[in-house]
Formats: C-alpha cells, sequence, structure tokens
C-alpha cells in the first residue's frame, strides 16, 4: 500500500464535535506599515477575539501560531494578556497552515491537554519581512539545495509557482482574461468589505494592462503584501453554546495534504494538478457532504490561479474547466457559490490563510461586517444588495469551505456549517 | 570539501556535510551531467537525494546521463525579486524534462530538471532568444563556470535539431 492508498477519512465522530467561537483581527495595512510588533500586533488580534467570543483570559489555555520566522512566539502573547496555556506551540509555516491548526486544534482538545484554543498569525508583511521574497529573504545566502532553485533567480511564490500556472494554461486552454476574472470578482467583494485595504473594482483590462511580474501573472494577478494580525478561537462544541454568537461547527479538517515527491513535486505530474486532488478524498468524506452542497468558498487567493486551480481539483467543477467557473458569476456575491466575500489576499490584506476562516465565520453566523445599518438588537440588518459599497453577506449560508494552500504540491481545507 | 562560488554577485555554498550536492556539483565543475541511480530499483533521480524516492534504498550510483531534454513548462520574469537579478529581466525559468527516463516510472513522471536559458556560452540571453523558447523546444545542457569546483547547469537551445513550434503564453 503507498501513501496515497491510506484511509484518512476514519474520525467522523469529530464532525461538528468542535467550534470556531471567536475572530478578530487588526487593521490591514501598507504605506507607513503598522507601527507595530508582530507582538502588539497579535496581542490585539487575540484580544479581539476574546472579546468577540466573550472569553475571559482564564477561558484559553490553549495556543497556536504560525510563521516564517517573521513573528512572535505564543509565550510572548500569553503572557501579556495574563493567560495561563495548558498547551502552545507555535510552528514554521505559511498558507495551509490556518486548517492544519485548527486539526491539531481540536486533537489536542479531544486528547485532553487544554481546552480552548487561540489560533494567530502575526506579521509586518509589508514593512518587515517582504512575503514576496524582496529584502531580508533575497539577502540570504544560496545554501546546498538552493542551488537548485534561488541560483536561478526561482525563489518568489510567483516565480515557483508560474511552471504550474503555465501549464495549466497549456494544457487546457486557459485564457488570462479568464483567469482575471478573480481579481474582478475579489475586487468587488472588497469593496464592501470596510476592512479591505484595496477596495476599487477592478476590471479585466485593469488586471491584464498591469504590468507583467512573471508570466503568466501580471501584478494585479498577485495578492497584496500588509502588516496584520489575525486569529480565531477554538473550542468545544459543548462550550461554544455559552458563547456570545450563534455557533460555527467544524465539520472536518485536511491539514497540509500534499501531492508525491514534496521534497520537489514537479517531478510527479501532471504539474498542472494540484494537491486539492488528494486532499478532496479527505474533506468531503469526513463532511459527509460533497461539492454542490458548499454555499461559499474561501480558496486561497495568492494569486488569481490558486484560487482557480483548487476549485478544479477540490471537485467544484471538472478538471480544466476552472477557467469557466471562475469567469462566469459563480463565485460572485450574488452567485451560486461566492468565493471569498472579503475580498481576500488580492484585496482585504495577506494574512497566510487565516482572515479567509474568519471570513467564513461571520458569513456562517449571518454577521457580516459590511456598511448594512445596525438594528435595534445590535445585529446588522443586510440588504443583500451586493452593488459597490452595499451588503455582502451571502443569503441563507449554511455549509462553507476553505482551501487553503501552501504550494501547488501542499494544501489544507476545512468545512465549517452553521449550527 | 565545501564549495563556493558567486553568481551574478550571489554568494553561492555547498557544505562539506551535504555529501550528495557535492558530489553532484562535483561532476558539474568537470562540465558533467551525473545523476544518483539507485542500486536496488535502477531508477534515476533529481534532485540528489539521501534515499531513492521510489524505493527508500540508500545506496545509489553516480552515472551520466545526456543533458538534453524539452521544456515542459516555464516562467518568464519581467519583474526581478533578488536584487542580482533585476538587472537580468527578461529571463526564463526553464523546467525541462531530460529525455532520458521520460515516462517513468509513471507516464506524468520525468526527470524535471529548472535552469535558465542561457547563450551556448552560459550566459544569460537577450529578450529575443527568450521570445524564442516556450513549452516543447528542444534544449541541451551547457555550464555556467562560477568559480574553480563550482558550475551551474543552464539550459540552452538545441540549434543541431529542427524545433517544433513552442507553445507560449498568448502575446
Ligand atoms: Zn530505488
Amino acid at each position: 500500500m503507498t501513501a496515497i492508498d491510506l484511509d484518512a477519512t476514519s474520525p467522523k465522530h469529530l464532525a461538528d464535535k468542535y467550534a470556531i467561537v471567536g475572530v478578530g483581527e487588526t487593521e490591514y495595512m501598507r504605506g507607513n506599515g503598522s507601527g507595530r510588533t508582530t507582538r502588539a500586533l497579535g496581542v490585539q488580534a487575540i484580544r479581539a477575539a476574546m472579546n468577540d467570543a466573550g472569553l475571559k483570559p482564564g477561558d484559553i489555555d490553549g495556543m497556536l501560531s504560525y510563521s516564517g520566522n517573521d513573528s512572535t512566539f505564543s509565550t510572548f502573547m500569553a503572557g501579556d494578556l495574563g493567560i495561563r496555556l495548558n498547551f502552545y506551540m507555535d510552528v514554521h509555516g505559511g498558507g495551509s497552515s490556518t486548517e492544519a491548526l485548527v486539526g491539531i486544534a481540536i486533537g489536542v482538545i479531544e486528547a485532553g491537554l487544554c481546552k480552548t484554543v487561540a489560533i494567530y498569525r502575526a506579521m509586518n508583511g509589508f514593512s518587515q519581512v517582504r512575503i514576496g521574497g524582496t529584502g531580508a529573504r533575497s539577502a540570504a545566502p544560496i545554501n546546498g539545495d538552493q542551488l537548485h532553485a534561488r541560483a536561478y533567480g526561482w525563489q518568489s511564490a510567483g516565480q515557483m509557482f508560474a511552471p504550474t500556472f503555465m501549464r495549466h494554461m497549456h494544457d487546457y486552454g486557459t485564457k488570462p482574461e479568464q483567469v482575471a476574472m478573480v481579481k474582478v470578482i475579489h475586487s468587488e467583494h472588497a469593496s464592501n468589505n470596510p476592512k479591505a485595504l484595496y477596495k476599487k473594482r477592478m476590471t479585466v483590462d485593469d488586471v491584464l494592462n498591469s504590468r507583467m511580474i512573471c508570466k503568466p501573472l501580471h501584478l494585479l494577478d498577485c495578492c497584496v503584501e500588509t502588516d496584520n494580525g489575525n486569529c480565531i478561537i477554538v473550542t468545544s462544541a459543548d462550550r461554544a453554546r455559552d458563547c456570545k454568537h450563534h455557533p460555527v461547527l467544524i465539520r472536518s479538517v485536511v491539514g497540509r495534504c500534499c501531492k508525491p515527491r514534496i521534497d520537489m513535486h514537479y517531478q510527479h505530474g501532471p504539474i498542472s494538478t494540484v494537491a486539492g486532488h488528494y486532499a478532496k478524498d479527505i474533506l468531503f468524506p469526513n463532511a459527509d457532504v460533497k461539492p454542490e452542497d458548499i454555499d461559499i468558498t474561501g480558496s486561497y487567493d495568492a494569486f488569481t490561479f490558486t484560487t482557480m486551480l483548487q476549485l478544479e481539483d477540490y471537485g467544484f467543477c471538472k478538471k480544466g474547466e476552472g477557467p469557466t467557473y471562475v469567469s462566469d458569476g459563480t463565485m460572485r456575491l450574488g452567485g451560486k457559490r461566492p468565493n471569498n466575500t472579503s475580498g481576500g489576499h488580492l484585496c482585504e490584506g495577506y494574512t497566510h490563510g487565516i482572515a479567509m476562516v474568519i471570513e467564513n465565520v461571520r458569513q456562517l453566523r449571518h454577521d457580516v461586517d459590511d456598511s448594512c445599518p445596525i438594528g435595534p438588537d445590535g445585529k446588522r440588518q443586510h440588504t443583500y444588495d451586493y452593488r459597490e459599497g452595499g451588503c455582502r453577506q451571502v443569503k441563507d449560508v449554511e455549509l462553507s469551505a476553505n482551501l487553503g494552500w501552501a504550494m501547488p504540491g501542499t494544501g489544507s481545507s476545512m468545512i465549517m456549517r452553521r449550527a | 570539501m565545501a564549495l563556493q562560488g558567486t553568481h551574478l554577485g550571489m554568494n553561492l555554498t555547498v557544505d562539506d556535510l551535504d555529501i550528495e550536492n557535492i558530489a553532484y556539483f562535483g561532476h558539474c565543475a568537470k562540465h558533467n551531467f551525473h545523476l544518483q541511480r539507485c542500486d536496488d530499483c535502477k531508477l534515476l533521480r533529481y534532485p540528489p537525494t539521501t534515499a531513492c524516492p521510489f524505493c527508500t534504498c540508500l545506496e545509489s550510483t553516480w552515472v551520466p546521463v545526456e543533458g538534453k531534454g524539452s521544456v515542459h513548462s516555464y516562467g518568464e520574469v519581467h519583474h526581478g525579486i533578488q536584487p542580482q537579478f533585476q538587472k537580468q529581466t527578461p529571463y526564463l525559468i526553464l523546467m525541462v524534462d531530460l529525455d532520458t527516463q521520460k515516462g517513468a516510472p509513471t507516464e506524468h513522471d520525468a526527470l524535471r530538471v529548472v535552469a535558465n536559458l542561457v547563450t551556448p556560452e552560459g550566459q544569460l540571453t537577450s529578450a529575443d532568444q527568450v521570445a524564442r523558447v516556450g513549452i516543447g523546444t528542444r534544449v541541451q545542457m551547457v555550464f555556467s563556470d562560477l568559480s574553480p569546483g563550482l558550475s551551474l547547469p543552464q539550459w540552452t537551445i538545441d540549434e543541431s535539431v529542427p524545433q517544433p513550434k513552442p507553445w507560449r503564453y498568448p502575446e
């Protein structure tokens, strides 16, 4: 039996047993940057998520974070907030970490190590360690295995993924103007998100006329580097009932599922296929739902292409039909299955995936933070008018899927449902 | 012994403990392209690794491999990220399927070796050469000498064979 034949779909008894009860973030910043440490960003985000859940420092006893040598560890966050921890761990990683850490949180709570876990990502991705790879990451010496990549100017995420994107265009006739629609639609969503850094609605021509970075990626095919802190809080469904908001339950999680030869995954083709091809066989059986049951998606948009490739390989459309799926209005607010209703990493800000989970939690609460008026009961009165500056709440949303991306060969995912 | 060199002003090193890369680049320095062949299952592999990714065998033998193949995919960089590459744009990142062992052990597998498009002398090419190359272009390996003992494998257009019309990003 090879690794990919292993059945990872046994723990169905965990579906709906855990919940995300608190979400919080700082503002998304560029320009002069955040003007504060990643410690400050993390503390502010965790505090916001605790307040959102109605939890006090004594209610949190677990902490998880992820970073790439560009953040501050859990011990400082817990200390600042007077949280005594029964469990914590800081892991290495960027995109795809959020969903994987939710899986770890469920595992350690289930194992009795702690009862409520705060997961955070705090980064100055614009003003300190540039996520695009300029600055410190470019200056680092090139050693050993890196001679097979960085020595060839093959270093940044866009450069590393370009062969996958280009091969998809070759294999399936994917057109630049189809992929550009991902940016167009996410920018429409961002225009209804007061938090979003880039709120301007973009056109296909805007994308195609922006300067070429690394073919096939124009500037506007790429996400925005920002400074920000974000946090989600995971606890049991039982405890979730005592928290402030309508519970959002976790139905299934896939954590950093890989293609073969993850050290150099291009050795095993088709290189236009990504990790979702494998992850879907864990995600949907564990949740006992099918792609067509999902109301909204959060398909990671480090680039326009990453959103499209994942929607294809997770089975929201047939392989090769991604270009049509992302350009025919399906994933627009008001469409059949809106994607990244916050504007995502292309427009709201770059958080390595955690903000896309936060957005779907708010959607499932039927309480996204748009500009709709707040009623006498303190809840937003959503208009479902998706014109610029208007509503971004999806009507009657019950099930969401987050599709996290680390690289073509590695991805994580999570299905959540409204209790 | 550890290898050191500079390429476009970037410092490149291979530590002595990294015996697989030391061996690989040792052959490159002599302008020979060698890969590890598993002593057990006999499959070649790239990049250099400790174990055979097909059977876990720890023993391997370095064997000469023909440095010829066709472009499987590529990225064309117009905005350099590393400062040393910013003056070199546009440059090509070519992912090349070696002819040797293509389609094995499964139909989608190949030994895919990434390098830049260079002149036959090993220098990064001009924009008009970049525009000639796409998926399907036939290429052959040459070496860029960085320092005594350290050379980088590179790809150049194979002018000795008829070229198929390459697939390129639509202009
Ligand atoms: Zn072997």
